[in-house]
């Protein structure tokens, strides 16, 4: 059997939303060089709707995937929706990730809720 | 497809292969049976050790056929320590970038008493003679440097590390699985005690290897119950892999000189290639290392990223980073060299061997840049090193 899903796979050789948003309205980054995997998540919302996202990511195979699917999972959603994503959910739409790997998903959930929680800080204002 | 992970196992040879089968259906008699099918297998076991003790300078009884690398390994140590304990003598030193068989032995020590000095490799991954010297205490009982690192591909100064232990009387172990039949080693000049080898990673089956101990030296039983191996391993002898792996590296050993020629402007082609890559390193001195190895870090990717995207473009290589073993921390070896964590994830090891061809290797080159670039890409630390928000390492 493979290391990876063909699902893993396909998203880490072509991953949906790479690049940045210049005009951000939350940014969220996670996890450092030292434990070898950074996620950053940018968002731009409008109408608490997420109009679009991008991503970048430093990190494994799995990382990288979990990335993308991460931001296939919340493109066009309510911002109320989004913030229910859970690492399960990142995880399950891969088919799945060897048990090692499944920080991968913790750290694209937890990408997601701080890009999230910054456009609230922004917001509030 | 271009295999470049040699020092992860080798192709067999077609000669080992053949050796292989034709024992295995003709001679397959236990070397322990008195009749005559036995008996030939006996032969064909001792002529094996014969041809292996000869391609190291060393006599046949001082060859103990075991399981690999790993055996003989733990054999060795495990067996110096006993020695050692019965005389009092309870301090081993060895070196920060061992390969995990004598590092985990060594810990395994620790917890019953022992007590270890890891020596330090240094930015170049060569261990200091003069620093083995100093190490040494009253109560050393082993040194164990390997012969050339397994990631790297260093090669250690054994020959004068071996006189100093021959000098204040210490044994000495050296791991050369990574070194026999791809660079001169020879027992007795280079004042070895005990040596491990293992097959697989010179064109001989995987699961055999051996071990050698000079006479005299201890060696105590990893495994306990026949009589085979004079007493020293039990177990009926795997006679197809022990010929096979004579046959391996008698054939490696006639071409050691010509495969170095051929393999060492290959390798330095690699490096210079690679170098071009901005804000990369190669790990480990450029002189002495193995004909075939190459290794280096790149800032700002991880190895894992980079080995899948190498397979898909047909080229098997291997890397120090975390996520392809499953651990937390990235390779302890080139965490030794003084590598910090940030560019250890980024490493990647090309080992190459015997037919591989120039125009191979300008693809290697183009992969490696072409793949590097891609995942700098959608880095964020790129980004930040680029931007001036971070400060680059390499």
């Amino acid at each position: 059997m493979a290391l990876y899903s063909e699902k893993v796979m396909d998203h880490f050789r072509n991953p949906r939303n790479v690049g940045v948003i210049e005009d951000a309205d939350g940014i969220g980054e996670v996890g450092n060089a030292k434990c070898g995997d950074i996620m950053k998540m940018y968002l731009k919302i409008e109408d608490e709707v997420i109009q679009d996202v991008k991503f970048e990511t430093f990190g494994c195979g799995s990382a990288i995937a979990s990335s993308s699917m991460a931001t296939e999972l919340i493109k066009g959603k309510p911002v109320s929706e989004a913030m229910k994503l859970t690492n399960q959910a990142v995880a399950e739409a891969l088919d799945g990730l060897p048990d090692y790997k499944m920080h991968c998903s913790v750290l694209a959930e937890e990408a997601i809720q701080a890009a999230l929680d910054d456009y609230k800080k922004k917001n509030s204002k | 497809m271009i295999y470049a992970d040699n020092a992860a196992t080798t192709r067999m040879s077609d000669a080992a292969i053949h050796t292989m089968t034709t024992v295995a259906q003709e001679n397959y008699g236990n070397p322990s049976s008195l009749y005559g099918l036995g008996q030939r297998a006996k032969e064909i076991l001792e002529k094996a050790r014969e041809d292996i003790a000869a391609v190291i300078g060393a006599s046949p009884r001082e060859i103990i056929f075991t399981s690999g690398g790993s055996e003989a390994d733990n054999q060795a140590l495990l067996s110096a320590a006993e020695a050692g304990r019965r005389k009092g003598k309870k301090h081993l030193i060895s070196t920060a970038f061992e390969h995990h068989a004598i590092l985990h032995t060594l810990q395994k020590l620790e917890k019953e008493g022992f007590e270890v000095t890891l020596l330090d490799v240094h930015e170049d991954g060569i261990v200091r003679p003069e620093e083995v010297e100093a190490a040494i205490r009253e109560d050393t009982c082993l040194v164990t440097v390997m012969y050339a690192n397994n990631e790297i591909g260093t090669i250690q100064p054994i020959r004068r590390i071996g006189e100093i232990c021959r000098r204040h009387g210490v044994l000495f172990h050296t791991d050369a699985v990574q070194a026999i039949g791809h660079i001169p080693v020879n027992v007795a000049d280079d004042n070895i005690d005990m040596l491990s080898s293992s097959a697989h990673k010179f064109h001989g089956p995987k699961g055999v290897g051996f071990l050698y101990v000079k006479k005299g030296a201890p060696l105590f039983n990893l495994i306990e119950g026949g009589a085979q191996e004079r007493g020293r391993r039990a177990g009926t002898e795997n006679v197809p892999g022990i010929a096979a792996m004579a046959t391996a590296l008698t054939e490696i050993n006639a071409k050691r000189e010509k495969n170095a020629a051929d393999l060492i402007p290959k390798r330095d082609r690699l490096i210079e290639g690679l170098k071009e890559i901005p804000h990369s390193a190669l790990n480990g001195d450029a002189v002495c290392r193995l004909p075939g190895n190459v290794n280096f870090c790149f800032e700002g990717i991880e190895g894992e990223s980079l080995l899948l995207l190498l397979d898909d473009k047909g080229i098997m290589a291997s890397s120090g980073s975390a996520c392809t073993s499953g651990a937390l921390d990235p390779s302890h070896v080139l965490l030794a060299i003084g590598r910090v964590h940030d560019v250890a994830h980024g490493s990647l090891r090309l080992s190459i061997g015997e037919g591989i061809t120039d125009e191979e290797i300008e693809e290697i080159i183009r992969s490696v840049k072409e793949v590097v670039a891609y995942l700098r890409g959608f880095s964020p630390i790129w980004r930040d090193l680029q931007s001036g928000k971070r400060k680059y390492i390499l």
